[in-house]
Formats: structure tokens, C-alpha cells, sequence
């Protein structure tokens, strides 16, 4: 086989040229991705350095650092190591935990609108995270695994309905569920003694405000596990992506497609049950890094724009408002929902490309 | 040769195909009827405190003001319950759409929504002002959610439709809480309504909101005819010499009407409006003519049970209407889904 290149007939297309040719396109991709991947952890760190540093209270970066050095300036030490770190670093676990999760759905699934946060698997976490903590008085970890049997719950269930169809029917089941989560929620709500406006913004909307170091602590070592296991589990990811069939033909067996479905409702579990679902993210995640990479799927860049997304939102959301301190899930809520309409509007992109005979 | 003009015969088949036995036109009119008196019944007497049947006409009877707290809540759940199931058979037909809801194709949170704004950034109060501005934002939320889901090759198909509101519908919620957040006073008094309750509402709110609930039944009854020609298909029914845009508007108003003043004086439920229609068309078929009266009769019923099956479900707190109806009507959505699945 011999690759035909426009050039001057005297020097003669050798072998070793066309492969180098050939391994330039090849490698295009990947260096494109890894561009992107700097880019974006660039845009992360000035995202998380905006969100420690200005704001209503602004520190200098020789102060951040003899605060974070354990030196005690007055005022500023509290606000950093009590409010702007944890938060900015909340901010990040969770968009990262949503994002690859909300990745690892829609590629699995095949389609973009099957994101956690729109099939109620996030609210499934979220409704069950308060239900332990409102109803039974939990605290720490046994939360966590509440949320992810919530989470496993819906996702079992939205299979159940929907059988092997992972498009529309999966989405109008999962849309279905959703409205159930959300009405749990609500309920769980109308039996606490006081009407918490915190507990209530964190569960229905996902908010970064106020959460303990200890709970920031548990979610970083669920991610430090979920992470390496799903980077290992999505080795196949573009076999997967193929669709079943495809993907078995080329050795990647469904136990493998489970898995990792498996571990994007854990990873959307515990980033709910620390940060409760903030909307959104997950749904949106995916695309973005996919247009940003030239179509094509990639997990890491996934996170890195959930984090983003995450960060910006909750600096919206803090101060872009005079004297109103959005959460997080409402900033995210309010432009992502017009996002999803678009998607909507624009037609093709809402068919799954696969139109299955039932 | 066949006729041009649909016989009753024809249209009652149209839409659901293959006839099925269906009760007689008499035995449904008793079990509707026999259900109706019976919810409300059990909504007077059954509660955190059980009464005795006495109290309910004895006005000298030491329970008796319970009976009136809670004659005002059954009035509103049937009021509201009417308007949802009839709201739900009218979308359906109009969309011919299995899954049309109020709630699920997001009119109900544009009514929120508009409510909200009104309260929060313009300080209007009272069911004069309310009512206006739930049904605006109804009737925005309802010709976005069409207009959105319209574009695009396959046209407004009932999957589109349906992740199309509940798009609108998160995206309006975020909104909501934003605005809500800004004023605590209007979060506080907003908290049981926003779930969707009958409850601790005086007569007065019931009597602003009859007028409009009266004419959308009115409306919605008169265009039952309108609703079986469009069933037959926009090509067939301007073949009939209907103007369809102009029925299509018809019974819009009607759905605006009907669930901007439920969502008004109830708060947002949701599946009501799903459900109804389902179990009344199994009941009395798809002839709209039958349908729309029984799926007034049904919503009702379906409203006041499931407010007083709440109030004793899990004590000793009350269960609100609007989460009672989604424990209801979720299963069904799903068995709808797995049914129709095929078509969609």
C-alpha cells in the first residue's frame, strides 16, 4: 500500500517517509489533547487562584502562602483556611468527580443528554444522603454510602425501565426518576424541626459553602481511588463507545462497560454527598471537552472543565450578585439549563446516532 | 365507499386503535361518581384526628370546626384535582402525546416562576395579582417548550417535548431560588407551596381562582369536538374545514387557564395530569367528548385521596399533595415509558 503525496516527481516518496506521514497525523490527536490538557489546568489554576485571592476579601499571594505556611494573620488566616481554601478546593474535587462521571455516562450511553444530573442519579444520591442525615442522624462516611446506594438505586432502576435502550427511553425514565428524587427531597425537607435555607440549597441545588475539612478529606480519598480505577477501567473507552456490539467484536466484553458505568455513579455519589448535586455539571462537562478536543472523548479534560465550571460558578455566584451569595447549583442551574435548550434546539445532536430496531 | 365524515364509531377508535370492552356509559358515570362522593367523605373524616360522622352535619358537635378546616382543603383538592386532570386530557390530545403533563412539560414552573418574579422583584401580593402572572408565565413556558421542541427535523415528538420541560423546568427552578434567596420572607411563606399543597388555604383564595377554572372547564368542554378532529391528523381535519391553528389556540387557552390557576392556588403539581387521562381512557376511550368530563371527575378524586391518604401516611406529619401525586404518578410514567417505548 503506498500513501500518495502532492510533491515534485523527482524525489521519489520513499517508505520511511510515508510512515512519517502517517505517524505525524496519528499523533496530531494526541498532541492536540495534550495542549489541551495544559491549557486547561492553566485555566484551572487561575480559576482557583481567583477564587483564594480577590473577592470581597482580597489576600496577596506572599500572605496565601505564609497563611497556608501556618502563619496566623489576623482575619485573613480564618477567612482563607475556613471559607475561600476549603471552598476552592471543594470546588475542584467535586467538578472533577462530575465531570469524568458525567463523561463516562454520556460516552457509555452514547448520548449526550443521558448525563447523571438529568437521569436522577445525582438527585437519587443527593435524596438519600438527607434522608441519613435529616431522618437518621448520620454524619461522616456512612453518608457517603448512603448516597451511593441512592445513586446505584436510580441507576439500577433507569436500566430496568429503559432495557437496552440507552436513548430516549433512558432519558424519559431517568427525567421521571428525577421528579421522584426531587419530591423525596422535598419530603425529608417538610419533617426537619427547622427550616434550614443551608441544608436546603445543599441538597436540592448542590452548594461548596460551609463544608468541613474533614468531609473535603473523604471525598479527596474516594477520588484518589475512583481516579486511578476509572483511568484504568476506560483504557477501552473508545471500544465502548462503538456501541455493545462493536465493542465485543473487538474484545471489550460488557462486564467492562458495567464497570465503568459503575464508577461514574460512584464518583457522581460521593461528589453529591459532599457537595450535594450541583446542577449541571456533569451534563455539561462532556460536550464542552469533547468540542474543545476536536470531537473526540476525553475523560481527564472532562474533569478539568467540571472543575473549572465549578470554580467560576461559585465565584459567580459569590460575588457577581451585590450582597447575594448564590450557591454554586443555582449559577450552574441558571446557564446551564438554556445550554441544554439549545442542544435541544439544534436537533441532530439530540438523536442518538444509533437508532436501535425495539 | 366509505365516509368522508368520522363516525362517532370511528373517531372513538382513531386514536387508541383496536377496540377493547369498556364498562357501559351508566356503570362509569356510578363508579365516578360512587369514588367522588367517597374521597370526599374520607377526606372530611379521615386525618391526624379521626371524626365521628355525626360531626360533619351536627354544627353543635365539639369537632365540628375540624369538619370546616377541612371542608376548605377537600373543596380546593377537588377545584385544583378537576382543573390538573382536565389540564393533562387536554394536552395530551392536543400534543397527542402520552407523556403531556402540566408539570412535566414545564408550564406549572412557568407559573412558578412568574410568581416569583412578581413577588419578589415588583412587591405584588394577593390572588388578584398571582393569578395574572401564572398564567403568563404558563403560557410563555408552554409555546417555549413547543416552539424549542418543534425545531429540528422530527418535528415536536413526545421525547423531545418531555426533556425539553424538564430542561426549562431546571433551568426555571434555579431561577426561582435564586430570586428566593434574595428575600427570606418570601422563602419562608413559600416553602409548603412550592411542594404542592391543598392545606391552610382560607376560601378566599378558592373563590378568586373559580371564575378562571370555570371558564377553562367551559372552554376545554366546548372544544372536545376540536380535540377528536385533531386527533384525526392536521391534513384530515382542515379537510374537514376545521381551522387547526385557531382550534390548537382554543384549547391552549384552556390549558393555561386551567393549570395557572391550579399551580396558583395549589402550588406546582405534578402527574396529576398524567395519569388521569391514562386510567380514564381505559375506562371510557379516547373519544374526547367522554374523556375530558371523566378526567375532571378522575383528577379530583386522584387530588383528594391522595391529600388525605398524606395526612396520615407517615404521622405525625402531613405528606403534601404534591409529593403523594408523584409517588403515584412516577410508576405510571415509567410503565407508560416501557409501554410506548417503541413508538418514541
Amino acid at each position: 500500500m503506498t500513501v500518495t503525496v502532492d510533491r515534485p516527481a523527482t524525489t521519489e516518496p520513499t517508505a520511511q517517509h510515508a510512515l512519517d506521514v502517517v505517524r505525524r497525523a496519528r499523533r496530531a490527536p494526541l498532541r492536540h489533547h495534550r495542549r489541551l490538557l495544559t491549557g486547561l489546568v492553566l485555566a484551572l489554576v487561575g480559576a482557583f487562584a481567583a477564587r483564594v485571592l480577590l473577592g470581597d476579601f482580597t489576600v496577596t499571594v506572599p500572605d496565601f502562602v505564609r497563611i497556608l505556611g501556618g502563619e496566623q494573620i489576623p482575619g485573613a488566616t480564618y477567612i482563607v483556611m475556613e471559607s475561600k481554601l476549603p471552598r476552592a478546593v471543594l470546588a475542584v474535587l467535586v467538578g472533577v468527580a462530575f465531570g469524568v462521571g458525567g463523561a463516562i455516562f454520556q460516552t457509555t450511553l452514547r448520548n449526550p443528554l443521558a448525563s447523571p444530573d438529568i437521569v436522577g442519579v445525582s438527585l437519587g444520591a443527593s435524596a438519600a444522603a438527607i434522608s441519613a442525615i435529616a431522618l437518621a442522624g448520620w454524619t461522616g462516611w456512612p453518608v457517603s454510602a448512603a448516597a451511593i446506594l441512592g445513586a446505584l438505586a436510580v441507576a439500577l432502576t433507569v436500566r430496568a425501565v429503559a432495557g437496552d435502550h440507552g436513548g430516549f427511553r433512558l432519558v424519559l425514565a431517568g427525567i421521571g426518576l428525577a421528579a421522584a428524587m426531587q419530591s423525596v427531597i422535598q419530603y425529608v425537607f417538610t419533617r426537619v424541626d427547622e427550616y434550614d435555607v443551608q441544608l436546603v440549597l445543599r441538597w436540592l441545588t448542590g452548594s461548596v459553602n460551609g463544608v468541613a475539612w474533614q468531609a473535603i478529606g473523604l471525598l479527596a480519598l474516594a477520588l484518589a481511588v475512583l481516579l486511578p480505577a476509572t483511568a484504568w477501567a476506560a483504557r477501552s473507552l473508545r471500544a465502548t463507545e462503538l456501541g455493545d456490539d462493536a465493542a465485543a467484536g473487538l474484545g471489550v466484553g460488557r462486564g467492562r462497560t458495567d464497570l465503568l458505568m459503575l464508577l461514574g455513579v460512584l464518583l457522581v455519589a460521593v461528589g453529591v454527598a459532599a457537595a450535594g448535586p450541583v446542577a449541571f455539571v456533569a451534563f455539561l462537562s462532556g460536550p464542552i471537552a469533547r468540542a474543545l478536543n476536536r470531537g473526540r472523548t476525553t475523560l481527564p479534560a472532562a474533569g478539568l472543565v467540571g472543575a473549572v465550571i465549578v470554580l467560576a460558578g461559585d465565584y459567580a455566584g459569590a460575588y457577581a450578585f451585590a450582597d447575594l451569595n448564590l450557591p454554586v447549583g443555582v449559577v450552574t442551574g441558571a446557564f446551564g439549563a438554556p445550554f441544554l435548550l439549545w442542544l435541544l434546539a439544534r436537533g441532530p445532536l439530540t438523536g442518538h446516532r444509533r437508532r436501535r430496531a425495539a | 365507499m366509505t365516509a368522508l365524515v368520522p363516525t362517532r364509531d370511528d373517531v372513538s377508535r382513531a386514536p387508541g386503535g383496536g377496540q377493547r370492552r369498556r364498562p357501559a356509559l351508566p356503570v362509569s358515570v356510578a363508579i365516578s361518581v360512587v369514588a367522588l362522593a367517597g374521597a370526599g367523605a374520607l377526606s372530611l373524616l379521615v386525618g391526624a384526628r379521626a371524626l365521628p360522622l355525626e360531626a360533619v352535619w351536627d354544627a353543635a358537635h365539639p369537632l365540628h370546626p375540624v369538619v370546616e378546616a377541612r371542608l376548605d382543603r377537600t373543596v380546593l383538592g377537588l377545584a385544583v384535582g378537576a382543573a390538573l386532570g382536565l389540564a393533562g386530557a387536554l394536552m395530551q390530545g392536543l400534543t397527542r402525546n402520552p407523556l403531556a403533563d402540566p408539570g412535566i412539560l414545564g408550564v406549572n414552573a412557568g407559573a412558578t416562576f412568574a410568581m416569583v418574579v412578581g413577588m419578589t422583584a415588583f412587591g405584588l401580593s394577593g390572588m388578584g395579582a398571582f393569578l395574572p402572572l401564572a398564567f403568563l408565565g404558563a403560557a410563555v413556558a408552554a409555546a417555549a417548550v413547543h416552539g424549542i421542541a418543534s425545531l429540528g427535523r422530527d418535528g415536536a415528538t413526545p421525547m423531545k417535548l418531555a426533556i425539553t420541560g424538564a430542561a426549562l423546568s431546571a433551568g426555571l427552578a434555579s431561577w426561582t431560588t435564586g430570586l428566593l434567596l434574595a428575600d427570606r420572607k418570601t422563602m419562608e411563606s413559600f416553602r409548603f407551596w412550592q411542594v404542592g399543597t391543598v392545606a391552610g388555604r382560607g376560601t378566599d383564595v378558592l373563590l378568586a381562582g373559580l371564575p378562571f377554572l370555570v371558564l377553562g372547564a367551559l372552554l376545554a368542554l366546548a372544544g372536545a369536538r376540536l380535540l377528536n378532529t385533531l386527533a384525526l391528523g392536521d391534513d384530515l381535519a382542515r379537510g374537514l374545514g376545521r381551522h387547526t391553528t385557531r382550534d390548537r389556540l382554543v384549547i391552549a387557552v384552556a390549558i393555561v387557564l386551567l393549570a395557572g390557576t391550579a399551580t396558583a392556588l395549589a402550588g406546582p403539581i405534578a402527574f396529576v395530569g398524567l395519569v388521569v387521562p391514562h386510567v380514564v381512557r381505559a375506562l371510557v376511550g379516547p373519544d374526547h367528548r367522554r374523556l375530558l368530563p371523566f378526567s375532571m371527575l378522575g383528577g379530583a378524586v386522584l387530588v383528594v385521596v391522595a391529600d388525605t391518604v398524606g395526612r396520615v401516611v407517615l404521622p405525625p406529619s402531613e405528606v403534601q399533595v404534591g409529593i403523594m401525586a408523584a409517588a403515584v404518578g412516577v410508576p405510571v410514567f415509567l410503565a407508560l415509558i416501557r409501554r410506548t417505548g417503541r413508538a418514541l
